[in-house]
């Protein structure tokens, strides 16, 4: 579980990072797009480098499913009979909605591939124009996508805040004076993340990116 | 006082079960929450019902024996408090209280509020103990233990095995309960010998016993009648590593 959601947690960092270069202009974002094909060229093919990393990301995605599937599995034979009354103490909304959380980030990110990668749900099917294709998606007739990428970035980031200091208390590496430093940096990385990747959908609602 | 009460009434361990409605009048604010019990039952047998089954031993906070989740808070609404320390001044006239059991796999129901916590002994039993012969007490420094150490030790060792944290945790995980000896006997010298291989034989116990994993969502620390931190989880997933990493 910790593991595989810390690879994740470094795509998304970098792929956060990547969406900014919309901020430097239409030829900066193609450019990037284009860049990101040419990694490891010429001894990777084009597009290689990306196939590693999607390749990678499906095996962590995997073992990341398959663990919380294990976990759920045992929190239910765990626990047979119900209770009757119950009211979660202290465990935080972010703690409780890992689940279902999960599922919703993972049917976005299933959607979000259909969109902007393979484009069967982009107004602009060229695949050389990333930045047209960003442009298109978000526009103000289009505020239903807005308004679901919003939800979903939402999700992950309250899956990330609980995810990544539950993942390092899983590694073991908090200890009671370290916890709330960890839990500040889980609740930072989060909040950046969020922010990053809200911020290019909303700069073209806004007008900001053309 | 006069109080609603709902009490899960189950005959034995094969009965279906069920919550069962009880009016109580003339509580006493002073009175335990055992106590309260106390006079439910006298009332029970008086009209020669079946009594309410419930666990206790000393009354006193430190067996471990009280096991009342109350209102969906194991020990009720006090923090720090066991079951029998909770006093009927932090309810209010004419609520309605709501008793049931721990619910675990690895806590089966012997009757209405009893469980029974042997898987508890079955996580000890595999590693919770030090074989260095320790004889009469030692002279007070004669090893010497760092204060902060000894401290952290303390607090973990103060664990009661009352199982609130099994009854509190969403995954039904007993994990704060095997961390806490875990935590003690790994931080002091005595424990060293076994350090890795406690850690190993107690998660294995932990887990053939039908209890949960961990997701550290904390429920578990905040409902301890004794506090142990949840940084004690932290330090059994470290001690894990590093016993796999020795093993290989």
């Amino acid at each position: 579980m910790a593991i595989s959601g810390a690879a994740l947690v470094l795509f998304l960092l970098a792929h956060m990072i990547g969406n900014l270069k919309i901020f430097f202009g239409a030829e900066a974002f193609d450019h990037y797009a284009h860049w990101l094909r040419e990694i490891g060229a010429p001894m990777l093919p084009t597009a290689g480098f990306l196939w590693i990393q999607r390749i990678g990301l499906l095996v962590a995605l995997g073992l990341h499913v398959w663990s919380a599937a294990a976990l759920t599995i045992r929190a239910r034979k765990a626990r047979p009979v119900k209770y009757a009354h119950r009211k979660p103490v202290q465990g935080s909304y972010a703690a409780r909605t890992m689940r279902w959380g999960g599922v919703i980030v993972f049917l976005f990110v299933v959607y979000h591939i259909l969109d902007l990668t393979t484009r069967h749900l982009n107004p602009v099917a060229d695949t050389s124009k990333a930045h047209a294709a960003v442009a298109a998606d978000f526009g103000p007739d289009r505020w239903y996508v807005t308004a679901f990428y919003a939800l979903a970035v939402t999700t992950l980031g309250f899956h990330l805040r609980h995810g990544i200091w539950s993942g390092l208390q899983t590694l073991g590496v908090s200890n009671a004076r370290r916890e709330r430093l960890l839990q500040g940096i889980a609740f930072a990385v989060a909040f950046v993340i969020c922010a990053g990747f809200l911020s290019v959908p909303f700069a073209v609602l806004t007008g900001l990116v053309k | 006082m006069s109080l609603k009460l709902r009490i899960w009434r189950q005959a034995d361990a094969r009965d279906k079960g069920s919550m069962v409605t009880y009016q109580l009048q003339n509580v006493s604010p002073d009175m335990s929450f055992l106590e309260m019990l106390d006079v439910l039952n006298e009332r029970l047998t008086l009209d020669g019902e079946d009594p309410v089954a419930f666990d206790h031993d000393c009354r006193e906070g430190i067996c471990g024996m009280c096991s009342l989740v109350i209102n969906g808070v194991p020990h009720g609404p006090e923090k720090a408090t066991t079951t029998c320390q909770l006093h009927m001044r932090h309810f209010t006239d004419g609520q309605t209280i709501d008793i049931e059991p721990w619910r675990a796999a690895a806590f089966p129901v012997v009757k209405d509020l009893v469980v029974d916590r042997r898987a508890f002994d079955k996580i000890i039993q595999a590693g919770g103990y030090i074989s260095a012969p320790t004889g009469s007490a030692p002279d007070a420094h004669a090893t010497p233990v760092p204060k902060l150490d000894a401290d952290a030790a303390f607090e973990a060792a103060t664990c009661i095995g009352c199982g609130a944290c099994v009854a509190a945790c969403p995954n039904g995980s007993g994990m704060l309960f095997t961390a806490a000896k875990i935590t003690h006997l790994g931080l002091m010298p005595q424990g060293q010998p076994e350090r890795n291989t406690r850690v190993i034989d107690m998660i294995n116990a932990h887990d053939e016993a039908g209890f949960g994993g961990c997701t550290n969502t904390g429920e578990c620390t905040s409902v301890c009648p004794k506090g142990i931190p949840l940084e004690t989880i932290a330090r059994l997933n470290k001690d894990y590593r590093q016993a796999l990493r020795a093993a290989s």
